[in-house]
């Protein structure tokens, strides 16, 4: 384990940078997150999708959403997403959100 | 009486149909079994069909032979599963059957149609899947006369069935093309949305290594948006452009449609499904499993092989009103061939990674993970006599369901 501090508060998150507890994150958690996934800015069509799969998570027992279930979900096209989020965006999606690391087929 | 219904006859429906017929009380309750034909594939084969090591013969039975006479097989399509009312529409008749407990193995497929381009003017003619016999089979006339260009093998999206079986076509295609000495005029390049040869480190570090020594590209992070059948290239979401002369597309995989008519599917068709019980998140009378699942657990007949367990268990244990205690850890083992008549194997669960080490027992193995040897390639060919001799005839293949440490190096 390990914790991450974000203007002074710490938080704390596992191995590969996720966040243990959704509960615990903040806007500026996600900007902070966003910055080191390389996302200098978050836009407002950036924060649609995190607030998307935020709620998504909340409603689906805390797992993350998959890129279908957030093209589908947040009305976005699966080109524009990874235009917004660039290679991984269901797994960038999820750590800027402060969910937990997608679960792949294996 | 009462009614189990099982749905779909391939790995999973098949062997559990049959375990549950020998445990349940024949004057209580009846088994049926529905499949849309009577062809059984062993699947695991379709990846030696087009390098002509496999026949026809090798990977298609006829399923009749492996069904006792104690279940009623119905071949027929499945309009509707209305799970609300604890009933399924056939096509064959109309008949509708009303069950008491229901077992969803329906499978999962290729869907090239949802890749732009994919099933284009290039479809079966430079570009092929080998997930179904059919393109296994055409491939290999393509492969027969093929002298050689840049082979791309392309996974589209996940989850996939067998996540390893792209890798073992790459090892096999560049054993094969060196035996035909077309080796140097063939370059062979993998196109993946993973970060790295497969999704857990270890193995991943181990099957990259094997992948740079026998000389394979890899293109990770990779995800296709479109195919250019015209000007035969690919190109991703992030716009990089990826030539090819033979496009090997493993297309999206979805759970049935069926799945999707009766509302009880996730976005791919996969249904929602508790990861230890393989009861339904949703229905308590239902069971799910196979490749029809939304675990997050490998989609192959090993896998099937290590849930029947817990779906037997449990299922019978909820019948007799019971608590639930079989837990499916993830188990899931695969022989990964590498060509030149040797494979790898990694074995590994839910919790954890494949390491290194040997397999089933510590020391002795006989088998060796993520290393290469020829036992292992042994063990991957002799699965096919498992499979139709042992696993089909509903005979214990002596492999423990449950996920061990012993023998694997932290």
């Amino acid at each position: 384990m390990a914790t991450k501090k974000v203007k002074g508060v710490a938080y704390e998150v596992n191995d590969e940078g996720f966040l243990l507890d959704p509960a615990t994150w903040t806007k500026e958690y996600a900007v902070e997150a966003a910055k080191e996934e390389g996302l200098e800015e978050l836009t407002e069509t950036h924060w649609k999708v995190i607030d998307f799969a935020r709620q998504s998570a909340a409603s689906a027992g805390g797992a993350s959403p998959t890129l279908r279930t957030i093209t589908d979900g947040a009305a976005i096209t699966t080109k524009d997403l990874f235009a917004l989020f660039p290679k991984g965006p269901a797994k960038k999606v999820a750590k800027i959100a402060g969910l937990k690391k997608p679960e792949g087929c294996v | 009486m009462k009614t189990l219904l099982v749905l779909g006859a391939g790995t999973a429906g098949t062997m559990i149909a049959k375990k549950m017929a020998s445990k349940l009380d024949k004057n209580q309750w009846k088994v049926i079994l529905v499949d849309k034909d009577t062809k059984h594939y062993y699947q695991p084969g379709f990846l030696f069909i087009p390098f002509g090591k496999y026949e026809e013969k090798h990977v298609i039975k006829n399923n009749r032979q492996y069904i006792p006479a104690g279940i009623e097989y119905i071949i027929s399509n499945i309009e509707l599963i209305e799970p609300d009312a604890n009933q399924v529409r056939l096509t064959l008749d109309h008949r509708l059957i009303h069950y008491d407990y229901l077992i969803v193995a329906t499978g999962c497929d290729i869907h090239p149609e949802e890749t732009e381009g994919l099933k284009g003017e290039g479809w079966r003619k430079n570009i092929f899947d080998f997930y179904t016999y059919d393109g296994a089979a055409a491939l290999r006339k393509f492969l027969d006369r093929w002298e050689g260009g840049r082979m791309v093998v392309n996974v589209v999206e996940n989850p996939i069935k067998c996540p390893v079986a792209p890798l073992e076509f790459l090892f096999l295609a560049d054993w094969v093309f060196t035996q035909r000495g077309i080796r140097n005029k063939v370059e062979l390049v993998y196109a993946t949305p993973l970060p790295g040869a497969f999704t857990k480190p270890k193995a991943s570090a181990a099957l990259g290594a094997l992948l740079a020594r026998k000389n394979i590209q890899i293109e990770a992070d990779y995800n296709i948006g479109e195919v250019d059948p015209v000007h035969n290239v690919i190109k991703s979401y992030d716009e990089r452009e990826v030539p090819y002369d033979l496009l090997i597309s493993i297309p999206t995989n979805k759970g049935s449609d069926l799945i999707k008519r009766s509302g009880m599917g996730d976005a791919l068709n996969f249904i929602p499904t508790d990861k230890h019980t393989l009861q339904s998140t949703k229905w308590q009378n239902i069971w799910v499993t196979g490749d029809a699942t939304n675990i997050p657990a490998s989609k192959a007949g090993a896998t099937i092989h290590f849930q029947m367990e817990s779906v037997v268990e449990n299922m019978l244990a909820h019948i007799h009103g019971k608590e639930m205690h079989s837990t499916f850890d993830g188990h899931a083992t695969c022989y990964i061939e590498t060509g030149f008549n040797k494979a790898t194997l990694i074995d590994f669960s839910y919790d954890q990674e494949p390491l290194p080490g040997m397999y089933p027992m510590p020391l002795v193995g006989p088998f060796t993970l993520l290393g290469e040897s020829t036992i292992n390639h042994i063990g991957k060919l002799a699965f096919r006599y498992l499979y139709w001799d042992l696993m089909m005839r509903g005979i214990e293949v002596p492999l423990p369901s449950q996920f061990s440490m012993a023998g694997k190096k932290k």
